[in-house]
């Protein structure tokens, strides 16, 4: 028996105003429209197969919360993961803009209506401007993984337009292996991705068979992640560019934007596109839900029309110092273009744009510095002391590090797995297992901190790792 | 009966907000994060040592230097000059289904126990949101009738990239990849579908409205071939008529051996009243941002539900979200995936509002949303066309589904007023702009409206006389409509060639200050 009631989310489920609209309609009842358009042998005769409806909003929030806190989050336990997820402190304010209901629930309105929006997303694609030193920032992506995707598919564009058939992308072997995977998909038709081998003692680049493979005339674009997935820095991240640059490819790389405070941005070391993930701007974790994509470049037009993004572009105004903003070419996106496109676009997040924006307006010059700086000797540490352990070699490929590092197991004849579920018993998330995305590492794992990451925190690791080894 | 605000004195924020990049001070700080210990420090050197003197940053970034309320109140300035849907009858937005996003599930959602959750973390910390992302599926194959669902897109238009990607794993499985090339879709449906065919490769054939304002079934038949791969289609499309020869155009395409994916990001209308499954498609999508009620925000995040058919099932994105009967778990072991689609999976603060929200309507609440969605348009529909100049083009007298596609061809060519005067005009009543279409417009004049389930007969009435009095002032006073807006947040009419045109196209505030400073390569 189907039930009619009067729902706080529906106000004309009251009886009397449903037949006000009913009546005003001429009929009797609501299914005398839809048995009117909808054919007998499509309509669904059953009802759907839903649980039972909680209708009070506090049984509903009970029960909601009460599924969520079976969960054991990073604030109770203390993480080392990250591996593309980086818990950072988050301004409040950041929190506090993001919740207020106009930005939340805003959509596509344009120039006039959402002037404040359109403002606070220029903001972003500003400061990301001065963060990347780029004067072209697209709009957000859903995240890294899309934004390394589309680089990729620029690069071969751009070729194509200046009458150059070149397809093939040439990447770390060490990259991030979601992304990598995604990628391949991703360009499959336009282009073929290749990895470049590692030198085996510092995990960079091997730049003798990076310009070998150049050397074949077909590569678009030569691709690197800094600092690595694995956490180290590509240290050659000038000479990658200058020979992507000798054989006609263009160089696209992939910043990790909380330490632009400290690390100069690809930009200034010959890259031609940067991208990379917003998410440590302010977001939280939310089981990867904060990630969001920005691609960037130079002024240069032939760069600009590849875009595949909405770009947010400044109009001046009839008066003085007054400034509208609306999408713009949009010829380059599906929304204008369906399958003339230079690829698919859709909703992406908008919201973690602004939030990013109001995170950098927090932070300043001078606290990205100190967020890049705290991070970067917290890592040390971490490495210093895991290093003191027997059977654990921490930092393997012996370069310097950001936020992330190799912890290398082998000696200790556990597995990292073994090692992970013994820490939980210590109420610790260990570095992410590496053991089936790189086999050839072993039993390895990628540890993160952050600068939140307390010295007692990474003293505790430090001891329930050696305990954990010893016992065996 | 309830009150219908006419004429509304209304007037939107207008702060005249200058830009943050010219705000505050050297030496301002907005926020202090936490430093490392003096031992740590002892222990790992200073900041010159620790990283690469060649990566070095020679140059601070020119981030603002602002304090914290000063950060606050800019930023709560530009919110105020944003019209959500939380502050507006959001009725113009057709298509993209701006209901009521139920404030209990931003409670929810920003519970420590899910925001601060890695996506790395053990399985057994993980159970809680494995469980909503698990029923989630079972909820969406009840109400799709499909077999498998995967909630990893990052988006609708990446569930139907995935559909796209799906299509492409099953033909070069049975070894027709190369032959099957061509992608069938409909120029009212969404354009993502053509873009992500375009993406992957795919021909796109584009079928137009027939008469009746419908798909051109007799398009269809000629253009379906050994070379079909799919079709891919929307109902109702933009236009609100739905399309009751569904079932023949799936049957046409399934006979030339072709897949059929229906795009049903807009669901609103259809809940348990016709589902994907019993029009025989083999794949749909839905947006959860949309008809599941998660907020917009400003485009995003959203989220995307990839449905499947059984025989389809094995190719859906990895991992899946598994059950064993004890616990929940993320399976990754699937050889004939089309991958990972993106890293971690999907977007899980949307997962939980749209638990959350079918929990609190159930199979009877889900239905109540499409009849009353449906009531509430027709019920729009007739009352916006009393207003002089505007039509709804197609089917006449037909009943519309939960939106419908309205044109003001008649008004423009007797006033001089377009669609787009009237969409600024109608902020100056307390409106957000309304969508007019996607491109290319194939009807004049377009206006799209959605009144969906949330919004009560008083505020549709109020809605209503607004476009009758902007009408009115079409015909009285066409200047004053195309002289609009002017009491919205931004209070002057931008120079449109900014936009443009390349020379003076900027998205950053310091490639616009290049361009102030380069005069002369703006003649060029």
């Amino acid at each position: 028996m189907e039930k009619t009631f009067v729902h706080p989310y529906m106000p004309n489920s009251v009886p009397e105003v449903k037949r006000l609209l009913l009546d005003e309609l001429g009929i009797k009842a609501v299914s005398d429209i839809y048995e009117s358009i909808i054919p007998g042998e499509l309509l669904y005769k059953e009802r759907l197969n839903l649980p039972e409806p909680i209708l009070s909003e506090y049984e509903l929030k009970k029960h909601v919360a009460g599924i969520l806190n079976q969960n054991i989050s990073t604030e109770e336990y203390a993480s080392f993961l990250g591996a593309g997820c980086y818990k950072h402190q988050i301004p409040a304010v950041c929190d506090e803009i993001n919740t207020r209901g106009e930005f939340l629930t805003a959509y596509c309105g344009d120039t006039y209506s959402d002037h404040g929006k359109m403002q606070a997303i220029f903001e972003y694609t500003s400061m990301m401007g001065e963060l990347l030193d780029a004067d072209v920032v697209s709009y957000t992506t859903y995240d890294a993984g899309q934004s390394v995707c589309s680089s990729f598919r620029m690069a071969v564009r751009i070729h194509d337009g200046a009458g150059r058939r070149k397809s093939v992308i040439l990447v770390p072997d060490t990259m991030n292996p979601d992304i990598y995977d995604q990628a391949v998909s991703y360009c499959r038709n336009v282009s073929s991705l290749k990895k470049v081998r590692h030198v085996k003692e510092t995990g960079l680049m091997d730049l003798e068979e990076l310009e070998a493979l150049l050397m074949k005339g077909d590569v678009a674009a030569v691709f690197y992640e800094n600092p690595s997935y694995l956490g180290f820095f590509e240290t050659q991240a000038e000479q990658i560019a200058e020979l992507a640059h000798e054989y006609g490819a263009i160089c696209i790389a992939q910043p990790q934007v909380s330490s632009l405070g400290i690390i100069e941005s690809p930009m200034n070391l010959g890259a031609d596109i940067v991208c990379g993930d917003i998410q440590p701007l302010g977001m939280h974790l939310q089981y990867g839900g904060g990630q969001a994509g920005f691609i960037a470049s130079h002024q240069k037009l032939e760069y600009m029309e590849q875009f595949p993004t909405y770009m947010y572009g400044i109009a001046e105004t009839e008066k003085e110092d007054t400034y509208g903003w609306g999408r713009a070419m949009n010829y380059r996106c599906s929304h204008g273009s369906r399958e003339n496109a230079n690829e698919y676009f859709g909703t992406e997040t908008g919201l973690w744009g602004i939030t990013a924006g109001v995170y950098l307006a927090s932070m300043g010059p001078q606290g990205m510095y100190e967020l890049g700086e705290t991070i970067v000797q917290n890592l040390q540490y971490l490495i210093r002391r895991l290093d003191e352990i027997e059977g654990v070699k921490a930092n393997p490929f012996g370069g310097s590090n950001f936020q992330e590092v190799v912890v290398d197991f082998n000696a200790s004849g556990k597995r990292v797995a073994d090692i992970n579920a013994a820490l939980l018993k210590h109420r610790i998330f260990g570095g992410k297992d590496l053991s089936r995305e790189f086999t050839e590492l072993g039993q390895c794992a990628l540890y993160c901190v952050s600068e939140l990451t307390s010295q007692d925190e990474m003293d505790k690791l430090v001891s329930a790792v050696a305990r954990i080894l010893k016992e065996g | 009966m309830g009150y219908v605000k006419k004429n509304r004195d209304f007037h939107e924020a207008r702060w005249d907000e200058p830009f943050i990049m010219e705000m505050g001070n050297p030496g301002e700080r907005g926020i202090l994060a936490p430093k490392a210990s003096e031992e740590v420090k002892k222990l790992s050197g200073s900041l010159e040592e620790l990283i690469p003197a060649n990566l070095r940053r020679k140059k601070a970034p020119k981030l603002p230097e602002l304090s914290q309320m000063q950060v606050l109140r800019h930023y709560m300035r530009l919110s105020q000059e944003t019209i959500g849907t939380d502050i507006n009858i959001d009725i113009g937005l057709g298509t993209c289904t701006m209901k009521y996003s139920p404030k209990v599930h931003e409670q929810l959602v920003r519970m420590e126990k899910f925001q601060e959750l890695h996506p790395c973390q053990d399985e057994s910390t993980v159970q809680g949101i494995l469980e909503i992302m698990y029923q989630d599926e079972q909820y969406l194959k009840a109400i799709s009738g499909m077999d498998r669902v995967s909630l990893k897109p990052a988006g609708g238009s990446q569930a139907i990239f995935a559909n796209v990607q799906t299509i492409r794993a099953y033909f070069e499985e049975k070894g027709e990849g190369d032959q099957r090339n061509e992608i069938i879709t409909t120029i009212l449906s969404h354009p993502a579908n053509p873009g992500t065919a375009a993406t992957l490769g795919y021909k796109v054939i584009t079928l137009y409205p027939d008469e009746n304002g419908l798909p051109d079934i007799e398009a269809l038949k000629a253009a379906v071939s050994e070379h079909t791969a799919a079709l891919m289609i929307t109902n109702p499309e933009d236009t609100g008529i739905y399309n009751d020869r569904i079932r023949q155009f799936v049957d046409i395409v399934h006979e030339a051996g072709g897949l059929c994916v229906y795009d049903q990001a807009n669901l609103n209308g259809v809940f348990g009243l016709t589902r994907a499954k019993d029009a025989g498609f083999d794949m749909c999508h839905y947006n959860l941002h949309k008809s599941f009620s998660s907020p917009h925000g400003c485009q995003g995040p959203g989220a995307g539900a990839q449905c499947v058919s059984e025989k389809l099932a094995k190719y859906v994105a990895s991992p899946t979200v598994e059950f064993d009967g004890k616990k929940y778990y993320l399976n990754d072991n699937r050889p004939d995936s089309i991958g990972r689609l993106r890293a971690f999976y999907g977007v899980p603060s949307v997962l939980i509002r749209a638990y959350a929200y079918i929990r609190s309507l159930g199979a009877d609440g889900m239905k109540q949303i499409a009849e009353l969605s449906i009531l509430n348009n027709n019920y729009l529909i007739k009352k916006l066309l009393e207003t002089k100049g505007l039509s709804m083009p197609f089917a006449k007298g037909r009943f519309r589904m939960e939106q419908a596609r309205l044109s003001w061809r008649e008004l423009t060519e007797e006033t001089g007023v377009t669609t787009d005067d009237i969409c600024r005009r109608i902020v100056d009543y307390g409106f957000q702009d309304y969508f007019t279409s996607h491109h290319p417009r194939v009807l004049p004049e377009p206006f799209t409206p959605e009144p969906v389930e949330t919004y009560s007969k008083d505020d549709m009435d109020e809605y209503v006389a607004a476009f009758a009095a902007i009408a009115d002032e079409a015909y009285t006073d066409p200047e004053l409509v195309k002289g609009a807006p002017y009491k919205a947040a931004l209070g002057a009419r931008i120079q449109e060639e900014c936009l443009t045109d390349w020379s003076r196209f900027a998205t950053t505030w310091r490639a616009y200050k290049k361009h102030m400073n380069r005069p002369e390569e703006q003649e060029k």
